[in-house]
């Protein structure tokens, strides 16, 4: 197994923020060779590489970019910075640790795609990781990086801007983060017609997650083939994986994106807390359908996830050990969504709170077995029914849940209680240190 | 309909300069015939400056951004950050979704609303703390994890919380 970090071997530098630190790492190489090379050429080395959205589609990143009508200027790059899917939290270090690897991405991907303007749009709760990034941003402008050139000598205007969000996961949606940074609420857009086409301000627009466009600088520099090289199948490259939940070392993990689910889990992130049995496991952030505790053994890999009848999703693994009720669980997570729903599709809309309300009545047993067929079939009417992922979102950990776990769901309608108790959920029970990558944050 | 009475001309007109003066450099962030995207970043300026964002504020955004105040109202009521209505002096926002209640979230929580002697989410008697659950914050690895007052605090035990709320102003 190689060790190739792409997004994480600068964390633990002092200073690592700096642009002097990036630079004497060799950053910025990337896009003083890429001056030297037709901008296509940059858009087939990310073809080649097989990089894919490290939001949570996966869609395939050169193939999205091939997507911007040839003719329409202006076009824009939005960069996703408002990761909000419960178990996910990768972004943030790229941006509170190597901000510049972001910036030399977003100039890359301008300079490659003819566009001129740029915003991060960052979830408004990461405040300090937006100041760090404003202020990562006017280094590089001081610096003459960007602005009317590029590394001051490329005749290139370029801006980038830091647009802070208020609170809504679904802003992380595409399309409703474009309307949120055109000054509205967060509605999901109609599809066709996708952002590439008609996007922000009803021109072309490129969207992107902040670790898809950290991994162009090392794409540019070192060839697509060789990112390919790191990964499998139809997916190159490293990948930041979020472990949460009853781990010993919660943490986030950069490895090959087939890495294999069980020994991230018992290996890097140490194993089950208190020697306890592992239970479940959602593996791409909560959306992603749970994972019974038999089922782990496999590649991390886009569509191998798929074929176990999951998502790799955003990478963001959440653990449970056997003390977990999982009634509890899914009734959390159907509030969160319930919560963010936007409101504008009936089915999710309504569902959510349904969802929510169903689940909350069976923790507390208060719940019958109908309960529990009734929740299976609201969930079976918001999957596919809306117009955003927000309903099969929410759908998703419903169906799954309830399939996999279903004698403890009925458990709880017969006995009237919850017959799991709460040590699973305790502040006392693990004092434990948590890392992101190499650097470690001692509890 | 919001009531907009009053309107701009009840704001003090000192902080109205004020907010002005902070405006341009944002707007400088958008082209020039697009001011209406700056509807967040004004929204969450106004609420600094005035403490939360009354209707006379949504009117002011609305004015100077060249947009109808129905758009202001949309955008203030739509995201949790921003506050239509007054809170207290210190917003305590616990996260207690899945990654942190496994790590005690739920019992922090408790421990919140004892310590600020409040039954359930709300504004503390001597209007000092709003307390709140809110979602995830991003911050699983190092759970459980809360903002006060925008800025966020992680690993939480009882104790951590006792320093970083005596540690207000």
């Amino acid at each position: 197994m190689s060790d190739t970090l792409i997004l994480s071997a600068r964390w633990a530098k002092p200073n690592s923020a700096a642009l002097s630190t990036y630079r004497a790492d060799g950053g910025y190489g990337a896009l003083d060779k890429a001056l030297g090379m037709d901008p296509s050429a940059i858009v087939d080395e990310v073809k080649k590489s097989n990089l894919r959205g490290r939001g949570g589609a996966g869609f395939a990143t050169g193939l999205k970019w091939t997507f911007l009508p040839k003719d329409v200027r202006p076009r824009y790059l939005t960069v996703n910075a408002d990761e909000s899917e419960p178990g996910t939290f990768k972004d943030r270090y790229i941006i509170e640790l190597d901000p510049h690897q972001l910036i030399e991405g977003i100039a890359l991907t301008c300079y490659a795609l003819d566009i001129h303007l740029a915003y991060v749009y960052i979830r408004g709760e990461f405040a300090k990781q937006a100041r760090i990034l404003e202020a990562a941003i006017e280094e590089a402008r001081q610096a003459g990086v960007i602005g009317t050139k590029l590394l001051g000598k490329k005749d290139f205007d370029l801006d980038i801007h830091v647009h802070r969000g208020a609170g809504a996961y679904i802003c992380g949606e595409e399309s409703a983060l474009l309307e949120s940074l055109e000054g509205k609420k967060g509605y999901p857009r109609l599809k066709p017609p996708f952002p590439a086409v008609v996007g922000l301000w009803g021109k072309p627009t490129i969207i992107n997650n902040v670790e898809t466009i950290a991994n162009v600088p090392w794409i540019v520099q070192h060839g697509g083939d060789a990112f390919m090289a790191l990964g499998a199948g139809k997916s190159g490259g490293t990948r930041l994986f979020g472990v949460s939940g009853h781990v010993n070392r919660p943490g986030v993990y950069e490895k090959n994106c087939d890495y294999n689910l069980k020994k991230l889990i018992m290996e890097d992130a140490g194993g089950i807390v208190g020697g306890r049995k592992l239970k479940a496991v959602i593996p791409g952030g909560s959306s992603s359908p749970v994972l019974a505790a038999h089922e782990i053994d496999i590649s991390m890999e886009f569509d191998a996830v798929k074929a176990a009848g999951s998502m790799s999703g955003s990478g963001g693994v959440i653990v449970f050990d056997e003390s977990a009720c999982m009634v509890r669980a899914l009734a959390r997570l159907s509030r969160f969504y319930a919560e963010e729903s936007c409101g504008q599709c009936t089915p999710c809309r309504e569902g959510t709170n349904w969802m929510e309300g169903i689940l909350h009545k069976l923790e507390g047993g208060h719940g019958s077995a109908e309960d529990v067929a009734k929740l299976e079939q609201v969930a079976n009417s918001i999957a596919g029914n809306t117009i955003c992922a927000l309903g099969d979102a929410a759908a998703m950990p419903v169906q799954s849940f309830v399939k996999k776990f279903k004698p403890e769901f009925l458990a709880h309608a017969e006995l009237r209680r919850c017959p799991c108790g709460d040590t699973g959920w305790g502040i006392t029970q693990a004092p434990r240190d948590a890392v992101a990558g190499p650097v470690r944050y001692a509890r | 309909m919001t009531n907009h009475a009053g309107g701009v001309e009840g704001l003090p007109r000192e902080k109205v300069e004020q907010f002005d003066r902070e405006l341009a450099p944002i707007l400088k962030r958008y082209p020039p015939d697009r001011k209406a995207s700056a509807m967040i970043p004004a929204l969450r300026l106004g609420q600094a400056l005035f403490g939360h964002i009354s209707p006379a504020v949504q009117l002011l955004a609305a004015e100077r951004l060249g947009t109808s105040p129905s758009r202001a109202e949309e955008v203030a009521t739509f995201y949790v950050m921003l506050e239509t209505h007054p809170t207290g002096k210190h917003l305590v926002e616990l996260c207690t979704n899945v990654s942190c209640s496994l790590m005690g979230g739920d019992q922090l929580w408790s421990y919140l609303k004892q310590k600020l002697a409040l039954a359930k989410a709300g504004t503390s008697a001597d209007d000092r703390y709003t307390l709140r659950e809110v979602e995830c914050l991003g911050s699983c690895g190092t759970a459980p994890a809360m903002l006060v007052d925008e800025e966020m605090y992680e690993q939480l035990t009882p104790q951590k919380v006792d320093a970083i709320l005596g540690g207000l102003k």
